[in-house]
């Protein structure tokens, strides 16, 4: 009775969570569509093929980068696997045609995902259905149409994976979504940094500065419009805003005597929390952009610094070395003394709140090596996923399922480059740059 | 030194700060040095080093730097007689103003060591103050790791990396 359901990776990982939780198993299970459960103990990538998309008209070679990239990204989270057009049976020719189930379930494909595009001037239209293979049906919600300007062909395949990705993990999609980062040159010893943003998968890099000031952190507004970083402009290191549209720039806080970085936004972007130092003790702050009104949120004589907030805009999380060493506090959003929730050995710095709400990222100094982490808010649960001479500087995916940060190498010829890793540790990969990348930050997904 | 090894010396400076290093010499610089000149490179002639008034000289015979441990903003004994060298200097010739310039090494992350480079440059403004400089005449900036000098990944680089320097500009006040 089970043997036949084994060839279904869905089947496995439901009964196994069954098992687990000491639920008997019922029969309906051969009936679940494919499901991936991200954080459970996934012991192979679903296999699922993704013919080229049809060309229905105009589409050249669209309708192929098309596929690549929704294969790329599919395949880049590491639970899926495609199954190359050679071993398929059957030709997709017509998108509303009808499907050779058998001949899909015959090469053990779980997902079968057919695709058009057609392209007339500067327009491209995208449609897309994923098929439940074993049961012979489309995926609730998972046949879709994408319309745009052909410049937008990426973000559309994007989305055709995000909705793919959704449908079988549970979780929000990640792959149209941009990075914002600091791009490096030059000598360890005479760097040279600027702003540049890209796709969350390296493509389509545009710089957003030059590279005559030190930029450091650049982080996202809410709703993407928006860059915070910290720039060396004006000679001395000052949070600055950037409007990602127009490029404009602006220093937001010029109080002689103090240096101002590692600012973020809040929740509803009309904020900008971030560390104030004067006289070598730094706290944090909180700056309201419409009203330009400066509060105080912390009031301790060691480094308060690296602040983000939940995403209920409730709370806080940074780092301080008020104990003698870094560690991470969360404290109300309107200030306070804050509670530690790091404990373990070493010191814990660069906390970010995912955005899911529901784990806190970290940067972990001990015994000579880094490591990137998640803990719950309450710093149970506390997971190394990461180690290296120098990892730092977690962001989350906007599914808060993935996170990248920066890798350095040692010595005299260290560089820069980013990485990423899932929130279990899996899927360890460096993102590919034009050249030596450093400090990461997300963007929400993209509407 | 002759004018003219002066004037090699002054265009060599020029040159470095045309052709790189633009956060110490960019347009920042020359607004918070309050001597920038056009296109806001900030020159400063550095002089004779045998000349007990050049910038040279402080940099070299009074000493420009000061290093600290791991971790620490404290300054160490030998880094105060450094200091009080600093500020006999700056007090006899009044017609200099002083950046100074806080680092930290490449083990941390980079806002903690930015803050760490600001608590090392800030305990070195307060030395002087105390011993008499006017603070008016003092700034500080942290770099964090972002300008290690020397570029090894190993103790011996780490040491001279954590530093703090005393950076002259001509101006009397900042």
């Amino acid at each position: 009775m089970l043997r036949p359901m084994m060839k279904s990776l869905a089947v496995v990982v439901a009964l196994a969570l069954a098992l687990t939780l000491g639920m008997a198993t019922a029969p309906v299970l051969a009936q679940e569509p494919p499901r991936i459960v991200i954080g459970s103990a996934v012991i192979e990538p679903m296999p699922i093929a993704v013919p080229t998309f049809i060309d229905e008209g105009g589409a050249g070679d669209y309708a192929r980068e098309i596929s690549r990239v929704v294969i790329s990204d599919l395949e880049g989270t590491g639970f899926f696997r495609n199954i190359g057009e050679e071993a398929h049976i059957s030709k997709v020719t017509s998108f509303d045609g009808g499907v050779a189930f058998e001949d899909w379930k015959a090469i053990n494909a779980q997902v079968l995902v057919t695709g058009a595009v057609s392209v007339a001037g500067d327009r491209i239209t995208v449609k897309f259905r994923a098929y439940d293979v074993f049961n012979g049906n489309t995926m609730e919600g998972a046949a879709l149409q994408f319309a745009g300007t052909t410049d937008g062909w990426r973000r559309m395949a994007h989305k055709v994976a995000d909705v793919i990705y959704s449908k079988i993990t549970g979780e929000g999609g990640y792959f149209d979504s941009r990075v914002v980062f600091v791009s490096e040159s030059g000598p360890k010893n005479a760097r040279l940094k600027r702003l540049a943003v890209m796709d969350y998968d390296g493509a389509n890099v545009a710089y957003l500065t030059d590279s005559n000031s030190i930029v450091l952190a650049p982080r996202f507004s809410p709703a993407g419009d928006r860059i915070v970083y910290t720039s060396f402009e004006t000679g001395f290191p000052r949070i600055t805003l950037m409007d990602v549209a127009s490029l404009d720039r602006r220093a937001l806080e010029e109080q002689p005597g103090t240096m101002t970085f590692a600012p973020r936004f809040s929740p509803d972007g009309r904020t900008v929390v971030f560390s104030l130092e004067r006289g070598g003790n730094s706290d944090i702050y909180l700056l309201d952009l419409g009203s330009g009104a400066l509060s105080q949120l912390t009031n301790s004589p060691s480094i308060e610094t690296a602040p983000s907030f939940s995403p209920d805009g409730s709370q806080i999380v940074f780092e301080s070395d008020r104990s003698g060493a870094q560690q991470i506090y969360v404290m109300p959003a309107g200030g306070g003394e804050g509670t530690r929730i790091s404990g373990g050995e070493g010191r814990y710095g660069t906390p970010v709140w995912s955005p899911r709400g529901d784990y806190i990222a970290f940067t972990k100094q001990n015994a000579g090596r880094f490591h990137i982490g998640v803990m719950r808010t309450d710093g149970s649960e506390e997971r190394l996923l990461t180690a290296s001479f120098l990892d730092e500087g977690p962001t989350w995916a906007p599914n808060g399922r993935v996170l990248m940060f920066t890798r350095e190498t040692s010595g005299a010829g260290g560089q820069t480059s980013l990485w990423s890793v899932d929130i279990t540790g899996r899927n360890l990969k460096q993102i590919p740059t034009d050249g030596p990348a450093s400090d990461p930050a997300w963007s929400p997904l993209l509407p | 030194m002759t004018l003219a090894a002066k004037s090699l010396l002054l265009i060599a400076v020029l040159g470095l700060a045309a052709c790189n290093n633009p956060d110490r010499y960019g347009a920042g610089a020359g607004g918070a040095g309050g001597a920038g000149g056009a296109g806001g490179i900030d020159t400063t002639g550095l002089g004779d080093p045998s000349n007990p008034t050049s910038i040279a000289y402080f940099n070299q015979t009074v000493g420009d730097r000061v290093l600290f441990a791991v971790d620490q903003a404290t300054i160490s004994p030998e880094g105060r007689a450094v200091l009080a060298g600093q500020a006999q200097w700056l007090m006899t010739n009044t017609g200099y103003a002083a950046i100074i310039e806080g680092h930290a090494d490449e083990q941390g992350t980079r806002e903690y060591n930015l803050n760490l480079g600001a608590k090392r440059a800030a305990a070195v403004q307060n030395f002087l103050i105390s011993q008499g400089v006017p603070a008016g005449r003092l700034r500080t900036i942290s770099y964090g790791k972002e300008r290690p000098l020397e570029v090894c990944s190993e103790e011996a680089c780490y040491a001279k990396n954590r530093r703090a320097v005393t950076v002259l500009s001509a101006g009397a006040g900042v």
